[in-house]
């Protein structure tokens, strides 16, 4: 049961991702690329946690937490650019 | 049970994560496109981290409770970044279904010289 | 008035908390060394925390974010009804809602709550800190949308975060 319950899971967070990039390719605008790219972020997390809870091992846990820390700055630091012209002042 | 509690939570969640991105790809506007992702997105992500701690927790010895971390701070962060980009938005004055109130385009046509 | 010893009494617990989540072991060891760093790092860090976050009630702050909590879910269960029926559906809107909040967090909290509850993003907050400007998906009435959030809301923020 929980396998199957993974399956469809991993389908449907992989048609979220393809909904996303396809935000992110179209735009129209740059926020509208950052938001793509943020919910990027945040479905790969959600991808990893799942195939941690697929594969039994918890090592995939850390990525998942490094990635959310860098998609947060990053996308802090875009908005930063779009905001000022400039990250660092 | 357990198994049927857990395969109901992950499904759940991704349903949750799949809206988020259904918002994000189908709403006409920025401001509309914000929603999905902020917070079926930011809630489907955390659905399925409870359902990891769960799994972890009755799987082998010592129960796992590091999922709260990134829990927590998806939810602290989904609303920043939400603000912070809505805030570029309106500076770029990116094109809305409904008028931006009068204020801002006063206060930031004062900030940019 | 700061201690020189423990100038942020709340935020050594909570980085004691983070460690231990870090770490993901209740051993002794790791809540040890995570008071440790929850003791040293705002004592090294002092000059980049001028204020200290003082709670006055710590009860309605638990209440506060239970709401809260029972409110994201059923927001979500309302945003995710109007995605599913489509962008013809939407009613957006901006409006103005004016703060009684002056302190810093109490601010974050209040933009971050509303970013995270019924169908509102907050988007802008004026330079003189007197109103937030909020972006509605569905916005039947306006007034009443500003009147939930300075209510249900605010009001208890305000309990919290300001000083008498």
């Amino acid at each position: 049961m929980l396998s199957t319950a993974l399956a469809i899971a991993f389908g449907l967070v992989t048609a979220a991702m393809a909904l996303t990039l396809w935000r992110l390719l179209r735009g129209p605008d740059q926020p509208d690329r950052i938001l793509a790219l943020d919910t990027l972020y945040v479905n790969s997390i959600a991808l990893l946690v799942l195939l941690g809870i697929h594969l039994g091992s918890e090592l995939y846990f850390e990525a998942a937490i490094l990635i959310a820390m860098m998609g947060f700055v990053g996308t802090v630091a875009l908005c930063k650019y779009l905001l000022r012209g400039d990250i660092i002042e | 049970m357990l198994e049927a509690a857990l395969s109901i939570l992950i499904v759940v969640g991704a349903i949750f994560t799949l809206i988020g991105s259904l918002g994000l790809a189908r709403m006409p506007d920025f401001y509309s496109r914000l929603h999905g992702p902020t917070k079926a997105t930011t809630l489907g992500v955390g659905s399925l981290l409870i359902a990891s701690m769960i799994y972890f927790s009755t799987q082998d010895d010592g129960i796992s409770f590091h999922e709260i971390l990134v829990t927590l701070f998806l939810f602290i962060t989904a609303p920043v970044s939400a603000h912070l980009l809505s805030k570029a938005a309106l500076h770029l004055r990116v094109k809305s279904l409904v008028a931006p109130p009068r204020e801002v385009e006063e206060a930031d046509a004062g900030e940019c010289k | 008035m700061k201690h020189w010893l423990l100038p942020h009494p709340i935020l050594t617990p909570t980085l004691a908390i983070i460690w231990v989540l870090l770490v993901n072991s209740l051993s002794p060891g790791a809540i040890i060394l995570g008071l440790l760093l929850g003791w040293a790092i705002p004592l090294f860090t002092l000059r980049f925390w001028p204020d200290q976050v003082r709670l006055r009630k710590p009860l309605t702050l638990l209440r506060f974010i239970l709401v809260v909590l029972y409110d994201i879910l059923v927001a979500n269960l309302a945003v995710a009804w109007l995605i599913l029926r489509g962008p013809r559906h939407i009613e957006p809107a901006f409006v103005v809602v004016p703060l009684s909040l002056t302190t810093d967090i109490g601010i974050s909290f209040l933009a971050n709550t509303i970013s995270l509850t019924p169908g509102t993003v907050s988007s802008w907050l004026s330079p003189d800190r007197r109103s937030l400007v909020v972006q509605g998906i569905s916005v039947q009435d306006p007034d009443d949308l500003v009147k939930t959030i300075k209510r249900r809301y605010e009001a208890p923020l305000l309990e919290v975060f300001e000083p008498c």
